[in-house]
């Protein structure tokens, strides 16, 4: 293939797919110049490996591309993309059980309706460790299906599906708990 | 459907990640157990919540142009690999100058090939075959009947469909029935078969395919890790689908189809 059509397969593929790609990229890394670096990177690779892409979801494919870019991009950045220091720890600490919380009153409604609503559903996403992040962004923003998951984060279809409930569970617990200390 | 085995599938619920009848099972479940219903009930709050609330970061303006440059500039790098040495006899230039017109109008056309055809049909069935099968694995739901005997596998689907689909025990041959239970595939309920062999589940979907008495010869599909095989007869389309190895369903659709 001469350069020219590579760059216009390109140009058709994945172009449209940069929304996708930065949305995936931005929740990675919670910063705006380091999701611009990791998909220019992202979007560089792909075009180099243009020819082991077979027709297959392109969206699926590209994003799969951008989380291993920034996986690369976080060891050699470590410090900075650690900037934003939360844990799974820091969210249950100081929680009730999370089973308990699972059946506790229902305050849901009750936080979304509140005037902060997304900046509390944000913060909580945000603050989720990026493997339960990552799924739930894939699920919620990109709407993938657990296949389409399972094949860009590299793990099994069951891992998708408990990974979303552990992520859903500490979402809900970081979301409850800003009602309660209102 | 109580309510360990119904919290087990909430978020396979709320993803529309479940086959039907796990679907209508859920449904039923909840409309008779509030704790059940309440759980749902904040999940899918959480849900929306999300859907609604958390930002969508779109691509910066101009990103496309910077990405654009830079891909303009790798592509640069890549050595030019179409001059043409200068050859001293005019008649071998122009015939190499041919050869690789003709060769430039066949990659050309190659491309487009890829690039413009349009998943054929049975692709597109072969993925939904594959997520039909994927499903009800991941999900543990393998069967709504549970039975080894084909006169009760097949009134049950019969009474649940609009065609009544070949049922056969195969344990002489290796291949013992499970049971049957309905799924949704290429836009309709149809019937699947449960077979086992060694550890491995076997799923056969069946559903009448509209086409004559003409049957079409078994056809191999590798994907994602499955082997699929699809034949139809006498009207109907089958797909056999399983995570046993190629030459062992193939044996598997044989004996199916020669034992009715």
């Amino acid at each position: 293939m001469d350069e020219h059509s590579r760059a216009r397969r390109f140009e058709t593929l994945f172009v449209p797919q940069l929304d996708a790609a930065y949305d995936f990229a931005r929740w990675l890394t919670r910063d705006d110049r380091h999701a611009e670096d990791v998909v220019q990177e992202a979007c560089l690779r792909a075009f180099k490996s243009l020819d082991g892409f077979h027709g297959e979801n392109a969206r699926a494919w590209l994003l799969a591309i951008v989380r291993n870019t920034y996986y690369t991009w976080f060891k050699k950045n470590k410090a900075e993309a650690l900037s934003v220091p939360f844990d799974e720890e820091s969210m249950t600490a100081n929680g009730q059980e999370l089973a308990d919380l699972d059946s506790a009153g229902g305050s849901m409604d009750q936080v979304l309706q509140r005037q902060d609503a997304r900046r509390l559903v944000n913060d909580a996403l945000a603050r989720l460790p990026e493997e339960f992040r990552e799924v739930v962004v894939l699920r919620e923003l990109e709407d993938l299906s657990y296949k389409e998951i399972a094949a860009i984060a590299r793990i099994p279809l069951g891992t998708v599906m408990s990974r979303l409930a552990r992520a859903r569970k500490l979402l809900l617990q970081h979301l409850q708990q800003a009602q309660r200390e209102q | 459907m109580d309510c360990t085995e119904s919290r087990s599938r909430l978020h396979a619920y709320l993803d529309q990640e479940l086959d039907l009848p796990s679907v209508v099972a859920i449904d039923q479940h909840l409309a008779s157990c509030p704790a059940c219903k309440a759980i749902f009930a904040r999940q899918s709050a959480l849900q929306s919540g999300i859907r609604r609330h958390a930002e969508y970061y779109s691509a910066p303006a101009g990103l496309a142009d910077r990405i654009r440059a830079k891909i303009g500039s790798a592509a640069a790098e890549v050595p030019a690999t179409t001059l043409r040495p200068r050859w001293q006899w005019p008649q071998l230039r122009q015939w190499f100058r041919l050869g690789s017109a003709v060769a430039a109008a066949a990659v050309v056309s190659w491309i487009a090939a890829i690039q413009y055809s349009s998943p054929d049909e049975n692709e597109i069935i072969a993925e939904q075959v594959i997520a039909g099968h994927a499903r009800s694995v991941l999900t543990g739901h393998l069967v709504d009947v549970a039975t080894s005997d084909e006169h009760t596998v097949k009134p049950w689907l019969s009474s649940k469909l609009d065609f009544s689909p070949p049922v056969t025990d195969l344990t002489g041959a290796g291949f013992p029935l499970v049971g049957g239970r309905l799924d949704y595939l290429d836009n309709r309920p149809v019937a699947a078969l449960v077979y086992r062999h060694r550890k491995h589940v076997i799923d056969l979907f069946i559903w009448p395919d509209g086409t004559s008495g003409r049957g079409l010869p078994v056809q191999t599909l590798a994907k994602h890790g499955y082997n699929v095989l699809h034949w139809t007869e006498a009207g109907m389309a089958f797909w056999a689908i399983s995570d046993l190895n190629a030459a062992e369903l193939k044996t598997f659709a044989e004996t199916y189809a020669g034992a009715y």
